[in-house]
C-alpha cells in the first residue's frame, strides 16, 4: 500500500499539497502512489519562479524511463521556488516524494482553495479504485 | 486447396517456413477444417477480395537475378560531380561484405531489447561519437532519414524552444541545397511557420527579430567555405538559433559548427562509405548543444550499467519519442537509419583520424588542382575558399555546351541555371578523372591538362586560420585500433555476435513483421549499377530504376486497391505525414481548407497522432470498446460533432490489437459521409495481401511499410520505406521534388530529400513480389494467419489471449495478457521478455498496444518447429511463474527477475541464487543445441537516463562510473 499522509491534501491527478509555515504558501509534489506507478523518475521539467498557473493547469512534466506524465497545479497561484535538487537527482521523487522530492513552492492566489482539495481519505478511496495515471 | 495440393513455387517454398505437411496438423490445433475456412473465419466476408490479384506469375530466384541484371544494364552510372550532398565513396570491402551484405547485421529490429543488441548499440555509439567529434557539438542522435528531414527536425527543435510565440520565421540561407529548402518549406507550412530565404552575407537586411532560427549550409551548395562566426553572433544577438547543415568530410579540415556558434548541426553521412543508391538509403546525422538534450528527435544511444554494474548500452531518453508523447510529440520520427549509420561509423573506425583527414585532404587537393587548371584554361572560379565543390563561370563555352561535353564523356556536372556549372569531387576521383574534366573544359585543339602537371606547380592548399580546423577528433581508442583488415574483421564480427538477429532465432515482434529477408532479394542491392547513381542524375541514365519503379508502383497499387502511388516517403512515419498532407491539399483545393480534425482511435500507434499534428491537424481521440475494437458509436458521434471540420481518420487494419474488425466498412462510410477521408496505416498489411484490399473497403490513402510486409530488412532500426498509395482523386497531390519531375500536377512539397526516397532498397520489395508472384503473396498471407492462430491456440491454454475477431480468430498477430500473472508473483512483461533471452529468443513487442502485455507476430517465414520452440519456451516460463506463485521459487531471487543470465554470471565461482545454474542458463533442450549468450545482464535504464552519456566514454571513465554505480546500487 502506498503512503498517503493524513496532513496533506491531494488532487485526482496525484499531486499532493502541503501547508508551510508561511501563510498561503504550499509545497507541491506527486504522491507516493504516483511515483510507484511511474517507476524510476529520470527527469522533472519545472517552470521558473515567478510564473503563474491557473487551477489544474499543466505546470511541467515528470519523465520516467518508459512514460511521461504532465504535472497539474492543484490551485491557482504563483511559483515562489522550485526544487533545484531534482535537476541533479530526480530519483528523490521516488525515494522521498513527500520530503526531498517536492517540486514547487506555490503562493496561492486564494488560500482557501487549499480546503477544496481532496483529503487523504478521499484520495485513498480514489487510489483504491485502481485509477490509472 | 492450393496451399496443400501443389508444392509452392521454387521461391515461395523457401520464403514460407511452413512445409505443406505442417499445414494439416496446425489446422487441427486451430480447429479449422481447411486453410480457406480459417481465412473465411478471420477476414470479414464483406471485404474479402474474392478474386486473384492481378500480379504476374512467380519467377524463380535465378530468373529474378537475370531480370535484376537487365535492369542494372539499363542504368548508366555516369561519373557524378553533381554534389548537392551526395558523393561518390569507396565502401571498404570489409564493411561491404561483413555489414551491408551480412544478415547478422541487417535483419535485426530496433534495439528495444538492449541486452541482446549490444553489438549494434556499440556501433551506433561509435557513429554518435564520430558525429560529436566532427561537428564539435556535445550530443548527437543515432541518425535520421536524410539531410532535408534532419534540417526540418532541427527547425522544429528551435521552434519548440522559441522564447516567444511571436517568433514564427525560420530563415533559410539561399546557399542551402535546394532539396533541403523544399523539404523544410514543406514541413514548415502546416505548422504555420514562415520560411524566409536570406543571403548569408546580408543578415542585417533581414531583421531577424521575428525569427526563431536560421539554417546555413557549410560549405554552401555552391561550394564556398564561409566563416560564419560573425553571422552566428549576430543571429544569437537577436535571440535566433542557428542550424548548420555541414558536410562531414569537410569538417575534417574546417572549423566545425560547434566551434563557430551553431546550436544544431545536421547533414548526410553518406559519403562515409555508403553508396548513393539513387537517393538512399543513407544516414543523416543531427548533433546539438547540451541545452537540446531532451529535444533531440529520433533515437539516442546512451551508456548505462547492467545489474552487475558492468557498462551496458541502450536507447536513452525514450520518453521523448512519439510512441509515448503521441499528439504532444514534436516529431513523428521512429525510424533511424541504423544499418547505414553503422556503416558510416565503421568507415571512421576503419580509417581513423589520420585516414579521414588524409581522404579529406586529398579531395581538397584534387579540387584545388582542378580549380587552378580551370583558371589556366581561362575559366573563372567563383569562390576563393572551397572544399570539394567549384562553381565555374565558363569562358569560350556556354554552360550548356560544357554540360553537353561532359555528358558525352559519361560525366554529370551540376547546372546552376545561371550560366555557371558546378563540379563536386570526392574520394573516388583519380588523376585521370581530372584529365577528363580538363578535357571537358579545355576546348578543341587545346592541350589537355593532366592532373599531375597542374599539381606539380601549384602550392599546397592551406586554409586561412579562421577556417582551418585546429581541434582534434576521433581520438577514442575505437577509432585507432582497427587499421588492419584482420583486426577490423574481428571487431565487426565480435559486435555481430552480441546481437540476436534472424540468423539466430525468430524475432516475434508484433506489428513489426520480421519475415525473411531473402538473400536473392538482397544480392542486387549492392551492385554498382544501382549503388553508384546520383539521385539527381538525368532520368535517362536511370532507365533500369524507372522500370523497377513502374513495376513496383503497379504491384503496390493492385495489392492495396488504390490506383496511384508515390515511392518517395522514406519511412512509415513519413508515409503517414505525406498521406495526411495529400488529404489536406485535396480539402484545400476544394475550398475546404478548414477541415483539420483527424479522428484517431485510442489504440493507434503513437506515430499516428504525432503525424497528424505535424500535418497541421487537430487530433480527436475515438474510444475503443472492451474488445479493443473502434467504438463505432463514439466515432459516429465525433464525426457528427466535427462534421464541418472533419479532415480524416487514421485507422490501422487489422487493428493494432491484431483483429480484423467487422465494422471496418461502417467506419469508413461514416467518415466519408461527413466529408472526411480515410487514412489507413498499412503496418498490418501482411495480414491482407491477396485476401482483401484497403481501397475496396474505403481507404483513400495507405502507407505501406516495405520493411514489414515487403521484405526490406529492418537493418537493426532502419532503413525503412513507407510509400503511399492513394485514390484517383488524390493522385494530383502526390509529393513532388524541386530537381526531378515526380509527383502529381498539384504536388505537395517533397517529404524526403530524394525523389524516390531510398531508391536502391526498392529492389528488395520488387524482387519479393516478383519471386512470390500472384499466388505466392497470397499464400504468404495465409501462412502468416495460420501461424499466428496456431500459436494463439497452443498458448491459450496457458495465457489469456486478449483480443479476437468475431469468429474467435486472430489476424497475423495476437496479444498475451500478462497482467493477471503479476498479482501474487510480481512478474512483469519485462521479466518475461528478458527471460526469453535465456531461452535464445528475442522478446515479442512489449506493452504495445496494451501495457502489461506482449504481442506476438510470427510471420509466414518461420517453420512449425520454430513456432513450437517459442511456444514451448513461453509455456516453460509460465511454469516458472507458477512456481513463484506457489513458493517453490523465491519471489525476488528467481530466474525471471534475474534474467537474462550471462555466461560470466553462471560460470562464476560463487552462485548463491535460490535456483540452479542449469535452470538459469539451460532452461530448454534447444539451448543445449545452440546457446545464444546475452552479453550483458539486465540494463539499468534509469541510471542511464539520469546520467546521459551519448558518446564513447574514455576507458578510464568507464571504470570509474561503473565503480560509482556499484556503490549507488549497494
Amino acid at each position: 500500500m502506498s503512503d498517503i499522509p493524513e496532513d496533506l491534501r491531494y488532487t485526482p491527478e496525484h499531486e499532493y499539497v502541503r501547508e508551510t509555515d508561511v501563510d498561503g504558501e504550499v509545497l507541491i509534489g506527486i504522491t507516493d502512489y504516483a511515483q510507484g506507478e511511474l517507476g524510476d523518475v529520470v527527469y522533472v521539467e519545472l517552470p521558473a519562479p515567478g510564473e503563474e498557473f491557473g487551477q489544474m493547469e499543466a505546470f511541467g512534466t515528470v519523465e520516467a524511463v518508459k512514460t511521461v506524465s504532465e504535472l497539474f497545479c492543484p490551485a491557482a497561484g504563483a511559483i515562489v521556488a522550485v526544487n533545484d535538487a531534482l535537476e541533479t537527482d530526480p530519483g528523490l521523487v521516488n525515494s522521498d516524494p513527500y520530503g526531498e522530492g517536492w517540486m514547487l513552492r506555490l503562493e496561492l492566489e486564494a488560500p482557501e482553495d487549499f480546503d477544496d482539495l481532496l483529503t487523504a481519505e478521499q484520495y485513498a478511496a480514489l487510489v483504491s479504485d485502481g485509477d490509472e495515471i | 486447396m492450393r496451399f496443400e495440393m501443389e508444392p509452392f513455387g521454387e521461391f515461395a517454398g523457401r520464403h514460407i517456413g511452413l512445409a505443406p505437411s505442417d499445414v494439416e496438423p496446425m489446422l487441427e490445433t486451430v480447429g479449422a477444417k481447411s486453410l480457406s475456412e480459417l481465412v473465411e473465419e478471420t477476414v470479414p466476408e464483406p471485404i474479402r477480395l474474392g478474386r486473384d490479384l492481378d500480379l504476374p506469375e512467380a519467377i524463380t530466384e535465378r530468373r529474378l537475378l537475370d531480370r535484376a541484371a537487365e535492369l542494372a544494364r539499363s542504368n548508366r552510372p555516369f561519373r557524378s560531380y553533381l554534389g548537392l550532398g551526395y558523393h561518390g565513396t569507396l565502401t571498404p570491402g570489409v564493411i561491404l561484405r561483413n555489414i551491408l551484405e551480412n544478415p547478422g547485421w541487417y535483419t535485426q529490429y530496433t534495439p528495444y531489447q538492449a541486452e541482446i543488441s549490444q553489438g549494434r548499440l556499440e556501433a551506433l555509439l561509435n557513429f554518435q561519437t564520430m558525429v560529436i567529434d566532427l561537428t564539435g557539438l556535445p550530443i548527437a542522435n543515432a541518425s535520421l532519414l536524410d539531410e532535408g528531414t534532419a534540417a526540418a527536425e532541427a527547425m522544429l527543435m528551435l521552434w519548440g524552444s522559441r522564447g516567444s510565440d511571436d517568433r514564427n520565421v525560420f530563415l533559410v540561407s539561399e546557399a542551402c541545397h535546394p532539396q533541403t529548402v523544399a523539404v523544410v518549406r514543406g514541413r514548415a507550412r502546416p505548422l504555420g511557420i514562415q520560411v524566409r530565404l536570406f543571403q548569408h552575407g546580408d543578415i542585417a537586411a533581414h531583421d531577424p527579430d521575428d525569427a526563431f532560427g536560421a539554417l546555413l549550409q557549410y560549405p554552401t551548395t555552391e561550394g564556398a567555405v564561409v566563416d560564419y562566426r560573425g553571422l552566428c553572433d549576430a543571429l544569437h544577438g537577436h535571440g535566433t538559433g542557428v542550424v548548420v547543415a555541414a558536410d562531414l568530410l569537410a569538417l575534417a579540415l574546417l572549423v566545425p559548427p560547434g566551434e563557430f556558434g551553431a546550436d544544431i548541426a545536421v547533414g548526410n553521412s553518406q559519403r562515409f562509405g555508403v553508396p548513393m543508391g539513387y537517393g538512399g538509403p543513407h544516414a543523416a546525422y543531427l548533433a546539438a548543444s547540451d541545452a537540446f538534450k531532451r529535444k533531440l528527435p529520433g533515437r539516442i544511444i546512451g551508456v548505462s550499467v547492467d545489474a552487475d554494474g558492468n557498462p551496458a548500452l541502450r536507447m536513452a531518453l525514450q520518453t521523448r519519442e512519439q510512441h509515448i508523447r503521441r499528439e504532444k510529440a514534436t516529431s513523428n520520427i521512429c525510424t533511424a537509419q541504423v544499418l547505414l549509420a553503422i556503416m558510416a561509423g565503421m568507415y571512421a573506425v576503419y580509417h581513423g583520424p589520420e585516414g579521414i583527414r588524409a581522404i579529406a585532404t586529398r579531395v581538397r587537393k584534387l579540387t584545388w588542382t582542378l580549380a587552378r587548371g580551370l583558371e589556366r584554361l581561362g575559366h573563372t572560379i567563383v569562390h576563393e575558399q572551397f572544399f570539394d565543390t567549384l562553381q565555374v563561370i565558363p569562358s569560350s563555352f556556354t554552360s550548356a555546351e560544357i554540360l553537353d561535353r561532359a555528358r558525352q564523356r559519361g560525366i554529370n556536372l551540376r547546372d546552376f541555371e545561371d550560366g555557371t556549372v558546378g563540379v563536386a569531387l570526392d574520394e573516388t576521383v583519380r588523376g585521370e578523372d581530372l584529365g577528363d574534366l580538363f578535357a571537358v573544359f579545355g576546348g578543341e585543339g587545346e592541350r589537355e591538362l593532366g592532373a599531375g602537371e597542374v599539381a606539380a606547380d601549384i602550392p599546397e592548399p592551406v586554409y586561412p586560420a579562421e577556417l582551418a580546423r585546429a581541434s582534434s577528433y576521433l581520438e577514442h581508442p575505437v577509432f585507432n585500433r582497427y587499421r588492419s583488415e584482420t583486426e577490423m574483421l574481428r571487431y565487426i564480427h565480435r559486435l555481430e555476435t552480441r546481437d540476436l538477429s534472424l540468423n539466430t532465432s525468430m524475432i516475434p515482434l508484433g506489428s513489426c513483421t520480421m519475415k525473411l529477408n531473402a538473400t536473392s532479394e538482397m544480392i542486387p542491392v549492392t551492385w554498382p549499377e544501382f549503388g553508384a547513381l546520383h539521385p539527381f542524375a538525368p532520368v535517362d541514365q536511370a532507365e533500369g530504376y524507372r522500370r523497377l519503379f513502374d513495376d513496383l508502383e503497379r504491384w503496390l497499387c493492385e495489392m492495396s486497391g488504390l490506383p496511384a502511388c508515390s515511392l518517395q516517403p522514406n519511412s512509415g512515419a513519413q508515409g503517414e505525414y505525406a498521406g495526411l498532407l495529400v488529404i489536406a491539399a485535396r480539402h484545400e483545393d476544394r475550398g475546404e481548407g478548414t477541415r483539420d480534425v483527424c479522428l484517431i482511435p485510442s489504440s493507434a500507434h503513437g506515430t499516428n497522432p504525432a503525424s497528424a499534428v505535424m500535418a497541421g491537424m487537430k487530433v480527436v481521440v475515438v474510444r475503443c470498446d472492451e474488445n479493443g475494437n473502434i467504438d463505432v458509436d463514439d466515432l459516429r458521434a465525433k464525426a457528427e460533432k466535427h462534421s464541418d471540420r472533419l479532415a480524416a481518420t487514421m485507422i490501422t487494419y487489422p487493428s493494432t490489437h491484431g483483429v480484423f474488425e467487422s465494422a471496418i466498412r461502417e467506419v469508413t462510410d461514416i467518415v466519408h459521409e461527413h466529408g472526411g477521408l480515410v487514412y489507413l496505416d498499412g503496418a498490418n498489411l501482411n495480414a491482407q495481401v491477396g485476401l482483401c484490399r484497403p481501397g475496396d473497403y474505403g481507404a483513400d490513402v495507405i502507407h505501406i511499410n516495405l520493411h514489414k510486409t515487403f521484405a526490406i530488412p529492418h537493418g537493426g532500426g532502419g532503413p525503412g520505406m513507407g510509400p503511399i498509395c492513394v485514390t484517383e482523386e488524390l493522385a494530383p497531390y502526390l509529393p513532388g521534388h524541386p530537381l526531378v519531375d515526380v509527383g502529381g500536377e498539384a504536388a505537395i512539397p517533397p517529404v524526403s530529400a530524394a525523389p524516390w526516397g531510398s531508391a536502391s532498397i526498392l529492389l528488395i520489395s520488387w524482387a519479393y513480389v516478383a519471386m512470390l508472384g500472384r499466388d505466392g503473396v497470397k499464400a504468404a498471407t495465409e501462412a502468416a494467419v495460420l501461424a499466428a492462430n496456431y500459436m494463439a491456440s497452443r498458448l491459450s491454454e496457458h495465457f489469456d489471449v486478449l483480443y479476437r475477431g468475431e469468429h474467435g480468430r486472430v489476424a497475423h498477430e495476437f496479444i498475451l495478457d500478462l497482467r493477471p500473472l503479476r498479482r501474487g508473483t510480481g512478474v512483469t512483461d519485462e521479466d518475461v521478455a528478458k527471460r526469453l533471452m535465456d531461452y535464445g529468443f528475442h522478446a515479442p513487442t512489449m506493452s504495445f498496444p496494451v501495457a502489461g502485455t506482449i504481442m506476438i507476430e510470427p510471420t509466414e517465414s518461420e517453420s512449425k518447429r520454430e513456432l513450437d520452440r517459442l511456444v514451448d519456451a513461453l509455456i516453460s516460463i509460465r511454469a516458472e511463474i507458477r512456481r513463484i506463485a506457489d513458493g517453490t521459487l523465491d519471489a525476488k531471487d528467481n530466474p525471471l527477475k534475474n534474467a537474462p543470465h550471462t555466461a560470466e554470471m553462471v560460470t562464476s565461482d560463487t552462485w548463491d541464487h535460490a535456483y540452479t545454474r542449469r535452470e538459469a542458463a539451460w532452461p530448454a533442450p534447444s539451448t543445449r543445441e545452440w546457446k545464444f549468450w546475452p552479453p550483458v545482464r539486465r540494463v539499468n535504464n534509469a541510471y542511464g537516463d539520469r546520467n546521459l552519456v551519448c558518446a564513447c566514454p574514455p576507458i578510464e571513465s568507464y571504470e570509474a562510473e561503473t565503480a560509482g554505480a556499484g556503490q549507488a546500487g549497494a
